[in-house]
This record gives structure tokens, sequence and C-alpha cells, in this order.
């Protein structure tokens, strides 16, 4: 790998000014920063690293939304996420033990990979982005395949997400990347107000399933989502499957979500 | 450079590095603990696996400096300093779970991780739990078997189909 300068502050403080340097990133977890900067795919100057934070980590929770450190790992959501027990399972199904032991919240949150698993969560959940400098509600926040709405220098502190009456995550994983092939965020919020969130299957990354939300809405029942459309939404064509394969899938998630909440 | 110091297998061990070095290079050309193998360096395959903190991480895929002050047990620790191999190193050679023995290292500290959470894991969990883990020569279900033996589970009920 190349070299770059590390620098490892131990207070929010120094990281954010450390951050302010031109060709400074953060390093949360690093399980897409370090293979993406082996492949040159980045190449900052400067690495801050955030491992010397560990109030980062903080999971808490009160009757109505639960607020998870930027620097809580996958394994971390995963076990102290019990109050909103579809996010616990979202990320006990990330990557692997090994990636889920580093990997953390933020990071694939700033990072908005188009087949992350957290997006959905986010998005589906309106969920806030909390920076050093400001509150980002989710349909704000992510602004397609890899951009958000972070300005440079920017840093995830917490995420706080709304707790739903009912939600549930399903994906289909990309046999070897563990990715999502596709992935569908199904959650109840209020009375009847139902969302629906998909990974893994657009060009644009994450987004709100217009049509299976107004479906389930007036009827929430799997056979509500059969042969329902995508309106202008782009979806991948790659080499593991076409639009209409991704199409397929993501109702046959969607349905299968549904199908067990009911 | 900057100096770090952790606790390797016990010892507590002061190096000057770069900011770049891996904890993969770290252990293997600074420390000589060659037991770590890396098989991907892309994270993928699982043969670098060590443990951090208690943690099962790819030790390719986090740079030393993050280690700093850590507790890491590599495969060199798993061992009496006698030589008497673990439980799981034990059942690894009793029921043959390798067969060129590359991905060991990395299956064995996958098993302790797994034990270390789970004592008695189903075959379905030990599966899933290996899923990071690769074995290139294929020999899968030695591995699951070793795991239930070192569990203390009945082999014999291991399935025959994957």
């Amino acid at each position: 790998m190349y070299n770059f300068e590390f620098a490892r502050p131990e207070t929010l403080a120094d990281a954010i000014t450390a951050l302010a340097e031109d060709g400074a990133e953060p390093l949360a977890g690093g399980q897409t920063l370090i293979p993406s900067m082996k492949a040159r795919l980045a190449s900052p100057d400067t690495i801050v690293s955030l491992a010397g934070l560990p109030d980062m980590a903080q999971i808490t929770s009160d009757s109505d939304r639960i607020t998870i450190g930027a620097m809580a790992t996958h394994n971390d959501v995963a076990q102290g996420a019990g109050a909103f027990p579809a996010l616990a399972a979202l990320a006990g199904q990330i990557g692997d033990p090994a990636v889920r032991s580093r990997g953390t919240i933020g990071g694939s949150i700033a990072n908005n990979d188009p087949a992350a698993c957290y997006p959905a969560a986010a998005l589906g959940s309106n969920a806030v982005i909390i920076t050093n400098t400001r509150r980002i509600e989710a349909q704000d926040f992510f602004l397609g395949m890899f951009e958000t709405d972070l300005e440079e220098g920017e840093l995830i502190i917490s995420v706080e997400f709304p707790l739903p009456k009912r939600a549930l995550y399903i994906k289909f994983p990309q046999p070897a990347s563990r990715f999502a092939m596709t992935g569908v965020f199904v959650a109840e919020y209020g009375d009847n107000d139902i969302r629906v969130a998909v990974t893994g299957a657009s060009d644009d990354g994450v987004f709100r399933w217009a049509e299976a939300e107004a479906a389930l809405q007036a009827s929430f029942a799997p056979e509500a989502l059969d042969g329902l459309g995508f309106g202008d939404i782009d979806m991948v064509e790659d080499a593991h499957g076409n639009a209409a394969y991704r199409e397929h899938l993501t109702i046959v998630m969607a349905q299968r979500a549904v199908a067990a909440l009911s | 450079m900057a100096q770090v110091e952790m606790i390797v297998n016990g010892a507590s061990v002061t190096a000057d590095i770069e900011g770049r070095t891996l904890l993969s290079d770290f252990l293997r050309a600074e420390l000589e603990l060659t037991g770590t193998h890396i098989g991907c360096d892309t994270s993928q395959c699982g043969a670098c696996l060590v443990h951090v903190n208690g943690k099962p991480v790819k030790s390719c895929t986090i740079l030393a400096a993050e280690a700093a002050g850590a507790q890491v047990l590599t495969i060199e620790g798993m061992a009496d300093v006698d030589g008497t191999l673990s439980d799981i190193q034990q059942a690894f050679q009793d029921y043959h779970g390798l067969q060129c023995g590359f991905c060991t290292p990395g299956m064995i500290m996958s098993a302790a991780a797994l034990l270390s959470e789970n004592p008695k894991p189903s075959e379905t969990e030990i599966r899933h739990y290996f899923e990071g883990n690769f074995c290139r020569c294929t020999g899968y279900q030695n591995i699951i078997r070793a795991v239930q033996a070192a569990s203390g589970q009945d082999v014999g009920a291991a399935a025959v189909e994957g």
C-alpha cells in the first residue's frame, strides 16, 4: 500500500481539526476504506483514525428512539440494538463475523455503498444522521451511489432511529461478497405509515419504493406487491443479473418481509 | 514512523512502524510470526484471521497502528508453551480438518472465536460462522467435524451433504 500520514486523535475536537486538513479522511472500521486504499480506489494523504474515541461507539435508547454511535461495530449493533430488533438482525447479517468485529454503522452510512444494508434501514426509518455540525434526515442524506450530503471534513457522530411499530429487513446476499444483491426494509410507523426501502437494486443506491408503500397501506399482504412497477427507478444491470431480475428479486424480498410481519 | 505497543500472545511488543503497515505484515515481517497467512489480502479469505481484544479480525484489513494498546492473539498463541496443542488444534489433527493447511491458522482462530461466543454450536451455526473463511481445497466437511469434536459434540451427527 502507498504511504500516508496516520493520526489517532484522543478527542473529538482534535479529530475534527485533523479532518479539516486537505486530503484527510476518517478511518472508522476500515472494512471498505483499507481494501479501497490497497486498490488505489482511494488515496487520502492523511488517515485520521477514530479508534481513540470509544465514546463514539455508545448505544442508547428510550421509548421512541435508539441512538447509535457512529463507531458502533456491526457486532455491537447486533448485540446492543435490542430496542430495534430489525436493525439488530440486519447488523448481524452484514459480511462475516470478522467484518462485523470491525465495520461500523457510521462508516457504512458515510460510504453509502449502493449494496450496503444500513442505508435501507436508515432511509426506511427516516433516521437522523447527526454530524459534528448538524442533523440530517436520511431522506436528504443519501444522494446516489457512494454520494451523501456530507461536506468535506464533516463527521458522523451518531445515527438516531425512530422505533417502528414493526419492521423487518430481508436480503438476498450476493454469494461471494455477502453484500445485498437486493435487500428490502419494510417498516410500519404510526398509524399505517408503511415504509419500504430498497438497497442493492438501483444504480442510484438506496431508494423508497413508493408503489409498494401505497399498495401495502391499502392492503398489508404479500399479494399486494404482485406485479408492481418501479416508476422511474433505474435498476442495476450487471454480471449478477439484469434489471428485470432485480425487479423480481425486490418484489420477492419485500413479499417475504411482509409475510413474516403479517 | 510511529511507535506502537501491543500485547501479542501475552508478550508486550514495541516497534516503530509506518502508518500503512497492516497488522498482518506487522505480525509476519516485524515479529516473524508467520503462522498468520495472507491468502487474498482483500479481506475475503480469512487465512489471516487473528483475535484483537478477543474479537475475530482479518489482520490484512486493520492497520497495525489501529491495534495499538490491544491484546492480539495469533495461531502461535494457541498451543501451550511446551507445544501441547489446544483442544481445537488437536481436533483439527484428529479429524483431518485440513488438506494443504494454508487456511488452517485462520480456521482455528475462527473456531476459537466461535466457541468462545457459542460453546456448543449446531452444524448450521458452524457453517454460517465460517462464511468468511475459505478452504480452497474444499475441505469443509472435516473442518466442521473438527469444530464439533472440539466443542465436545457428536461428530458422527454431521450431515454428509453440505
